[in-house]
Formats: C-alpha cells, sequence, structure tokens
C-alpha cells in the first residue's frame, strides 16, 4: 500500500502549518523548495524557510523546512506536519519526525519498507523515479525535474495558486526562456499525480490573504553586504568562510551596479581577498585609519586569528566594522549550523583589558540598517564594531519589512579635524586629548596638513600627544579614558526594545537575534496560558541603564541564548550592578535554530528540555 | 625619558625643490643602541626623501613590532605612522594604500617581522604588487627580544650567544623575485652610497619594491663569528655596481660609458642609470637576477645592489579597477545608490 489517509485524526490548518523537506544536497532541490515558500509569499502570507544543509557540496542528506503562519509568527515553530521525503538515505528517520495525525509524502518508486510504516499519519505516495524515467532520458534532468514534481503535486494537495507558481518559473528563468516550458510541464505532472491520486485539497491548505504589506524575502548576508554599500565602505577586506562568504559577495554583487564611477567606469570601492583573517581584519584597520569606511565579514574561527588587532584597534582607537556570521563551535564545530555562540569570544576579543562594541540584529531589515550605522558608529567611537549576525539569519530568506533609505542622511565621520580646523588652531593639537570629556579625541587623516595634526599611531602605551611613554601614569590615564569613552557608548549603541506583557508581570525574558521570532511567539503561547512575561530584545553592547533596570524590575528572568554557556547571561552578570540568581538561563544550541514550542516547554516544565526534541535528535535513527 | 632636539634654524641650510630643509625631513631623536644599523636606514630615508623633494606629509609610515619597526619615529616627522603589530604591516600598508592611493608608503620591518611571523603577509603583498617602499632592516636576529637568531641568520653564523645557527636560511630577495616582485635590491646599511639612490628609485617604482639592507645588530649579532656583522658584511659585499638615480624634472648629466651602463626609465619618468660591476646581469631578467644571487652566495658573497626591476608593471589599484580618486575622498553622492535604487532592490525581492 503506497497511500493511507488517516481520518479523524488528522492535522487540520489553514494556513499555520510546517512542511519539511528531505533532499539529498547537490540535487537542485533548494531553488525548487524556495519555489514553493516563494509561492506562499505570493500568496500574500508570512513564510519562513530554513535551510539545514551539511558541510559537504553533494551526497549528504539536507533539510529544508517552511513555516507558514498567518498570524505573523516567522520563526521555527517546532514540529513537522507535513513531511516530504525524498532522500531514501534518510526516510527511516524522516517519517518518524512527522507529528502524529500529519502528513509523510515519498518517492513511491521503492515501496515503503513495512517496518517504518506508521498508522497514526496519513501517507501518499507517489512514484517520482518512474515518472521522470518516462518522461526525461537526460540523467540531470530526471535528477532536477523530480524536485519540480512534488511541488506540482503539493500545489494540489495544498490548494497552492498554480498561476502563482507559473509567475514565479517565468520570473526565475528570465533570459533562460526554453526552460520555462519544461519546468511548467513538470509542474503540471506532479499537479496531475495527486489530483487523480489523491483527495485533495488535505486537512492543511494554503488561502490567499493579504498579509505581505510590502515585505522581501531577503537573506541576512545580502541585507549586511548591501547596508555596507549604502553605509558607504570603500575597502572591503574578507577570506572566505561559511556562513559569512556571501555577505562579500552580496557587496560586490550590488556595487558592481551601483558603485560605478559614470566618468571612468572605474570603481568607488576596492574588495581585497586577503590571505588569511589576520590580514583581512589588517587591512580594515589599515584602510579605516586612512580615512575609509571599510568592514571585513567573517565566522567564529577568522574572529579567533582577528583577535590581536582587534586589541590593536580598540587601543590605538581606530575605527574597525567586522560583521561576525556566528556559526557552530567551537573549532570547526558544526560550520554549516547556526549558533550564538561567539558573544564571550568578540565582547572581550583581545588580550588586556579589551571590551568590544556589539550590535545583534535579528532581522534582514535590521541587517541593513544596523549594517549600514556601523559604520557611523565606529567612525563616531574610533573603535571596532562588530555586528553579530549568525548562519540562520545570514544565510535563509527572512520575512523582513522592506528596506528604506533616508537620502537626507549624511554619514557622521566622526570628530575628524580638517585642514582648516588645524590652520585655525592655536593650541598644540594631541591625538589622544579629551577636549569634550566623553573619552573620544580628535583624529586627523593621513596627509591632511604640511606641519600640523600628524601623528604616531601604535598598540604601545603613548601620552596624550600620541607620543610613546611608559610611565605608568600616563597609561593609567589613558586606559581610564577609554573608560569615559566605553560609558559614552551606551548612548550610540542600538537602545533594546520591549515588549511588555499583557498584564503586569514580575517575570520577564530576555533574547536577541535569531532567538526574537521564536521567542515572541513563545511569549504568546504563555500569555495564553496564562503565564504573562514582560520580554526585552537586546539590540546592543555596553548595556545601557535601561537593560539594567528591566532586570531590576523583575523578580525571574529567563535569559533565551542559542548557546551552551548562556553567554549573555555572562555578560549582564559581567556588566551590571544585578543579582545574577535572577537569570534563569534557557540554552538551545543543536545547531538549528531554536523554535517557540522548545521555550514553551522549557519555560512550563512540560517537558523538561530533555523532553524537547530539537530537529537534530529527531532526525538521529 | 623625552628627547628634545634643539630648536634653531640655520639660516643658510640648504633647501630642495619645495623649499624643505633635511631637517624637516627628520624625526624624533632615536632610542635605539649607539652604532645600530638601523639608525643609518633612517637617515638614509631621510636623504632620499629629502633629495626626491617629497612632502612630507605625503608618506605614509608603516611598520610591525621590533627595533627596526620602530623607526618610523624617527623619521619623517610631519609624516603620520602607524606601528601596528608584529609581522602584519603588510595587511596595514594594503588598507591605508587602498584608502588613499595618492600617498607615498614607506613600509619598515625586520627580518622576524619579514622571515618568520610575517612571511605569509609578506608573500602576498609582493604578489598583489601594492604600491610601496618595503624595507627589511636585515640584522639576522631578533634585536627586541634579546638576540636569538632569526629566519635570515646564514648556517653556522653564530651571535652574541655562542651558538651556530643550524638551520637554512631564507633569502628574502630570491624569494620575492619568484612571486613576482616588480623591485628587488639588497644593499647594508653602511653604504650610504649605494643606499640613498636605492630608496630613491623605490619610491619612484610604481609597485612593490623591496630593499633588504643588511643591518647589523650592534648588540646581539655583531661577533666575528656573524655574518651580518659589519666586518663580515664589509669583507664579503660585492655591489652589481653603481645606482643613480635621476628623478624625473633633473636634466641628466652623468657621463658615462655605455658599454658598461644600463638605462632604465620607471613609470614616472625618471630615470636609473646602473653602472654595471657584472655584465651578466641584466635587470630586466627575473632568471638572470635570481642566478647571479645564488652564484655570488656559492663563493660566500652577497650581491647588493639593484637586482631586478619591472617598470611598466599594474599596481593593485590598476589590477582591480578602483578609481584614480583616492577613495577616503567619495563622499555620500559616489558613495551612497540612494533610495530609489533601494526600491528597485527590494520589488526584486518580492
Ligand atoms: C605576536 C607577537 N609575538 C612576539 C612578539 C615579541 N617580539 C617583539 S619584536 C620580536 C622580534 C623582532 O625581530 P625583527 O623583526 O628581526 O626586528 P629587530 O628587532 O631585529 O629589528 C618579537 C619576537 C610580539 N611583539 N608579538
Ligand atoms: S638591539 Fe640590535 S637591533 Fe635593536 S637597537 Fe640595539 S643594535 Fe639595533
Ligand atoms: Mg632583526
Amino acid at each position: 500500500m503506497s497511500t493511507q489517509q488517516v481520518k479523524g485524526q488528522q492535522i487540520e490548518s489553514v494556513n499555520d502549518f510546517v512542511i519539511r523537506f528531505a533532499n539529498v544536497n547537490g540535487t537542485g532541490s533548494a531553488s525548487a523548495n524556495n519555489l514553493f515558500a516563494k509561492a506562499i509569499f505570493r500568496m500574500g502570507l508570512p513564510v519562513s524557510p530554513k535551510n539545514v544543509f551539511p558541510s559537504n557540496i553533494q551526497g549528504l542528506p539536507t533539510w529544508y523546512e517552511v513555516r507558514v503562519n498567518d498570524k505573523g509568527y516567522v520563526g521555527r515553530r517546532g514540529g513537522v506536519d507535513i513531511m516530504v521525503a525524498v532522500n531514501p538515505q534518510s526516510l527511516a528517520q524522516d517519517i518518524k519526525a512527522v507529528d502524529s495525525g500529519g502528513y509523510f509524502v515519498y518517492d513511491s518508486t521503492k515501496p515503503l519498507d513495512l517496518r517504518l510504516h506508521r498508522n497514526d499519519i496519513s501517507i501518499f505516495g507517489i512514484p517520482l523515479t518512474d515518472i521522470c524515467r518516462r518522461e526525461y532520458t537526460d540523467a540531470r534532468q530526471r535528477q532536477l525535474f523530480k524536485n519540480v514534481i512534488y511541488i506540482g503535486a503539493l500545489a494540489a494537495m495544498l490548494d497552492l495558486e498554480f498561476d502563482v507558481l507559473k509567475n514565479l518559473i517565468h520570473d526565475q528563468f528570465k533570459g533562460k526562456e526554453k526552460l520555462i516550458a519544461p519546468n511548467i510541464h513538470a509542474l503540471e505532472l506532479g499537479y496531475q499525480y495527486a489530483e487523480e491520486n489523491f483527495s485533495c485539497p488535505l486537512g492543511i491548505r494554503v488561502e490567499r490573504r493579504d498579509m505581505v504589506d510590502g515585505h522581501i524575502m531577503m537573506e541576512g548576508n545580502a541585507a549586511l553586504g548591501l547596508g555596507a554599500v549604502y553605509g558607504g565602505a570603500s575597502v572591503v577586506a574578507w577570506y572566505p568562510i561559511t556562513p559569512s562568504t556571501s555577505v562579500i559577495e552580496q557587496f560586490e554583487k550590488y556595487a558592481k551596479r551601483l558603485r560605478i564611477d559614470p566618468g571612468s567606469g572605474k570603481r568607488n570601492y576596492a574588495i581585497a581577498q586577503a590571505e588569511d583573517e589576520l590580514s583581512a581584519i589588517g587591512m580594515v584597520v589599515g584602510a579605516s585609519w586612512n580615512g575609509a569606511r571599510s568592514f571585513t565579514a567573517t565566522s567564529g574561527p577568522g574572529v579567533s586569528l582577528m583577535s590581536e588587532f582587534l586589541g590593536l584597534a580598540y587601543f590605538a582607537e581606530v575605527p574597525t566594522v567586522l560583521f561576525n556570521v556566528q556559526r557552530s563551535g567551537p573549532s570547526t564545530g558544526m560550520p554549516t549550523r547556526s549558533q550564538q555562540s561567539d558573544l564571550l569570544l568578540s565582547a572581550y576579543a583581545s588580550h588586556g583589558d579589551t571590551k568590544q562594541v556589539l550590535m545583534f540584529p535579528s532581522t534582514p531589515k535590521e541587517c541593513f540598517d544596523m549594517g549600514a550605522d556601523s559604520f557611523d558608529l565606529a567612525d563616531r567611537l574610533q573603535t571596532p564594531v562588530i555586528l553579530m549576525s549568525d548562519l540562520d539569519l545570514g544565510m535563509n530568506e527572512h520575512f523582513s519589512e522592506p528596506l528604506e533609505w533616508d537620502d537626507s542622511k549624511l554619514y557622521d565621520r566622526g570628530k575628524v579635524f580638517s585642514e582648516t580646523e588645524l590652520d585655525e588652531m592655536s593650541d598644540r593639537y594631541g591625538r589622544y586629548l579629551d577636549i569634550d570629556g566623553d573619552g573620544i579625541c580628535y583624529r586627523t587623516y593621513p596627509g591632511t596638513h604640511p606641519t600640523k595634526g600628524a601623528f604616531f599611531t601604535r598598540g604601545s602605551s603613548r601620552d596624550r600627544y600620541a607620543k610613546y611613554t611608559e610611565s605608568s601614569d600616563e597609561y593609567v590615564d589613558n586606559m581610564q579614558r577609554l573608560l569615559v569613552k566605553w560609558e559614552t557608548a551606551k548612548n550610540y549603541v542600538p537602545q533594546p526594545e520591549f515588549r511588555p506583557a499583557k498584564q503586569s508581570t514580575r517575570d520577564g525574558m530576555i533574547y536577541f537575534g535569531t532567538t526574537t521570532a521564536s521567542a515572541e511567539e513563545a511569549l504568546d503561547i504563555l500569555s495564553a496560558k496564562g503565564l504573562h512575561m514582560d520580554a526585552m530584545r537586546v539590540r546592543g553592547f555596553p548595556f545601557n541603564a535601561d537593560v539594567e533596570a528591566f532586570i531590576e524590575d523583575h523578580d525571574r528572568v529567563f535569559v533565551v541564548e542559542q548557546n551552551r554557556d548562556g553567554q549573555l547571561r555572562t555578560m549582564l552578570i559581567n556588566e551590571c550592578e544585578i543579582n545574577p540568581s535572577k537569570l534563569k538561563s534557557l540554552l538551545c544550541y543543536d545547531g538549528l535554530p531554536v523554535t517557540a514550542r522548545w521555550i514553551v516547554e522549557a519555560i512550563t516544565g512540560s517537558g523538561t528540555t530533555d523532553n524537547v526534541v530539537p530537529l537534530s535528535k529527531e532526525v538521529k535513527v | 625619558m623625552t628627547y628634545h632636539r634643539p630648536e634653531f634654524r640655520h639660516p643658510d641650510l640648504p633647501t630642495n625643490d619645495l623649499g624643505y630643509t633635511k631637517k624637516q625631513y627628520e624625526g624624533a631623536i632615536s632610542t635605539l643602541c649607539a652604532g645600530c644599523g638601523h639608525d643609518s636606514i633612517s637617515a638614509g630615508i631621510i636623504q632620499a626623501c629629502f633629495e626626491l623633494s617629497i612632502e612630507p606629509h605625503k608618506v605614509a609610515k608603516v611598520s610591525g613590532i621590533g627595533c627596526s619597526s620602530k623607526t618610523p619615529t624617527y623619521f619623517l616627522g610631519s609624516s603620520h605612522g602607524f606601528n601596528s603589530v608584529h609581522g602584519r604591516m603588510p595587511s596595514v600598508a594594503t588598507g591605508a594604500n587602498l584608502a588613499n592611493r595618492e600617498l607615498t608608503y614607506i613600509g619598515v620591518s625586520g627580518d622576524g617581522d619579514t622571515a618568520s611571523i610575517g612571511m605569509g603577509q609578506f608573500a602576498h603583498v609582493v604578489r598583489r604588487n601594492l604600491n610601496m617602499l618595503y624595507l627589511v632592516e636585515n640584522n639576522g636576529c631578533y634585536g627586541l627580544t634579546k638576540g636569538q637568531d632569526s629566519a635570515t641568520a646564514d648556517v653556522g653564523s653564530m651571535g652574541k650567544k655562542g651558538t651556530p645557527n643550524p638551520f637554512e636560511p631564507i633569502d628574502l630577495c630570491t624569494l620575492a623575485l619568484e612571486l613576482g616582485a616588480t623591485f628587488v635590491a639588497r644593499s647594508f646599511s653602511g653604504d650610504k652610497e649605494q643606499l640613498v639612490p636605492l630608496i630613491k628609485a623605490a619610491l619612484s617604482h610604481s609597485g612593490f619594491a623591496l630593499i633588504d639592507v643588511i643591518s647589523p645588530c650592534v648588540t646581539f649579532n655583531n661577533t666575528t663569528t656573524s655574518t651580518k656583522s659589519y666586518e663580515f658584511v664589509r669583507e664579503h659585499i660585492e655591489a652589481t655596481g653603481k645606482t643613480d638615480f635621476i628623478p624625473v624634472r633633473q636634466e641628466i648629466t652623468a657621463d658615462y660609458d655605455p658599454g658598461f651602463t644600463q638605462e632604465v626609465t620607471l613609470h614616472d619618468g625618471s630615470v636609473i642609470h646602473l653602472y654595471k660591476e657584472d655584465e651578466n646581469l641584466d635587470v630586466h631578467n627575473r632568471l638572470s637576477a635570481i642566478q647571479a644571487i645564488h652564484e655570488r652566495k656559492a663563493k660566500g658573497e652577497i650581491l647588493t645592489g639593484l637586482l631586478y626591476l619591472d617598470p611598466d608593471c599594474q599596481d593593485l589599484h590598476e589590477i582591480i579597477g578602483s578609481v584614480e580618486k583616492p577613495l577616503r575622498d567619495l563622499d555620500e553622492t559616489a558613495l551612497c545608490p540612494g533610495n530609489r535604487s533601494l526600491e528597485a532592490i527590494n520589488d526584486s525581492l518580492r
């Protein structure tokens, strides 16, 4: 029996479900699955696709999970309502992962092993390989169209608008028109098969809504790259590492279009692929010292290598922008899985007493805004600014507010003396003189003035006039001023965002970055159960008084993080005058984005966290 | 301790084309050991920049860490300088140069800074043909950490500590030639006659110019048993020939025997005359340079002078096609595409 429809206990839902595709890496499945997600988006619904891929180019299992939700929850929910299993290697795990009452779609060319059979789910066999063998002679086509065929079948099973899919195919193959008809044919093959063999639609289906409201689907890395273009970065240095590589690729893609000098056809930017991350950050420091806006992007292992330079930039006070797209560590860890585990590494990067300014975006729109703003912030504070993204945010497409730019905005280049200002100056120029009392001093760019304003930049101690000194007093004076600057930074970093509970409560929740969407859904679920919590999303480091006050105002505060050691909690305890026992860690660090259900269950204790089954464990046989 | 140089100006001090005296190219008083070769190289840089009439503030000085890397404080006091981290000067120089292609970049490094910790960055800055003078002050030891052997120390060479170096040395000139360097020279801190024209030529070259300057460490590596001592180098030095550098603006007046000279015109129109000792060396031929170095080495000699030059090379900016204007001078108009472009991008993401 290849098909079984369980009556009665089926999951029934309109516009709220999780579908997971199980594929083989390198078979073209990602673009077909993306077609599915995009079709839902074009039907006016919030959608969030997540690619779970191996560190491999071809052959290993890969999953693609799509959350559809018309209330606007776009984080991972947890669980699987529909599984599309096209990878024989992972079939056994995949069928087990389906929620009771859910739906299992598989390639029935080879009959399902009876031992895997489940009575509590509906099972749909589509002979995908057979259909492809019949229709196509070319091996590559057989492989590629198999994916398109199951999308066609899903269109019938879930009530996707077929025209929407056709339009997407037209858009996708603009310029390669020959490919349009065969792709649409493959969609039709799947659609027909489902119509003829199953009673369509299923208990889960999609209905058009009008909830998109100008939103876009964008990867965080693309938004960061574009943010750097808008923020005025002109010198880019990097060394390839997943998951940060596409930040630079996207910067280049946009710069090639938007940053060409109309007169000469030459580039208003420079990109250097460095020999390693030490060199990449060295180039950024050199370029920034010389007055250009410059950045690099990397991930954990790269940040480790950059550590020495980050200390130099902190102490020598050179603006330095670094985008850290985090992945699972330690060491190579799970390089294609997500985590928020570089907080301590980044916040206290380098030897000696160093503290670094951090920003935590949570959507592509925020990647764009903070990406652009990071250059203002670094110039204003004359220190490194590290933007903390992660693989989930960077490499998955997110349902995001559209990007905007205020054309009247001018870059804030911070405190820089011009040639005229130096000319008019009667006092002796001192690079490290705190004229304004905010800990930030005036710099000059090399080559500004023939006789005034030159100074020597170094990582060793110096006096206020940048002269080398080993005087203890001068050293301490300088280190104290850097603390004044740290206080000033609190007014400039992105402020926290608050989400008050519907009823007054003594419980709070803190989260940041990609935990946000799941946490918001969890908060609403908890609130429906009568558990009300005020919430705070941390967006920057150093923490300001509001962060401390939030903790002060609550008796119990859950800190949700995607790392093992509760790194944000450690930083909060380290930096704020608070009672540490108030802060309860909720730590999900299996490499997959945290789910709303996991947070709810961790808090309600309805399963201890051990009973919550994250995706990684589900797929373990 | 701070030092102040007595401030008085002699009315008759000679000035260069820009009206600057040589004094205006000087820096703070050196804190290196008396007699350190590195100080003579700083003097050479001052002399060369003065003679070339470079505007002092249009130079950016960069270095790594070491006694050698401290020297940028001791020349060109009106220039910005950056004493960065050990072995990473090339990356700082690369970033700085990408930001502003109009300044002149002088990088100073040591043999430890370049041939050990900084080997990777050195190799890659050569490959990129960054427009800069890269000066290695090569004393065969780590001066600042008190005399350990460096990777350029010759086999058997023995410093103050008295153990002969057992490891093969790295020859930075042949290595740079192998990596595609477009200007390679070697000199000796004790030979100002040779060093100053070489620095002038290197500063006028538009591309990567390496000068490996043997620069004895009087405190840790100037023993009779060291091959980087004054005595040893003086006895074993062999010059490729005498070099004369004629800047663009200057009329060529030197009288020379054409049979023994090679004339090289640089990108900016200035001319180098090489009065050759070694007729087999062709400074336009990489292989000939590598061979000449090896042949002399086999005889126990150190070949100095201009070794190789490619005046028609493309520097990093030309390779990547960046605009003529310094990138750091671009403002919002050139850098920010504005909201209209963003609307189109939003549309493409729906
Ligand atoms: C990362 C790092 N490791 C080690 C050191 C210690 N250190 C300072 S200078 C130096 C060697 C310098 O040798 P060289 O470049 O030959 O310069 P010299 O003093 O001989 O001119 C070392 C190992 C350092 N500053 N940084
Ligand atoms: S230790 Fe050697 S290299 Fe360093 S300053 Fe003294 S003589 Fe020069
Ligand atoms: Mg040395």
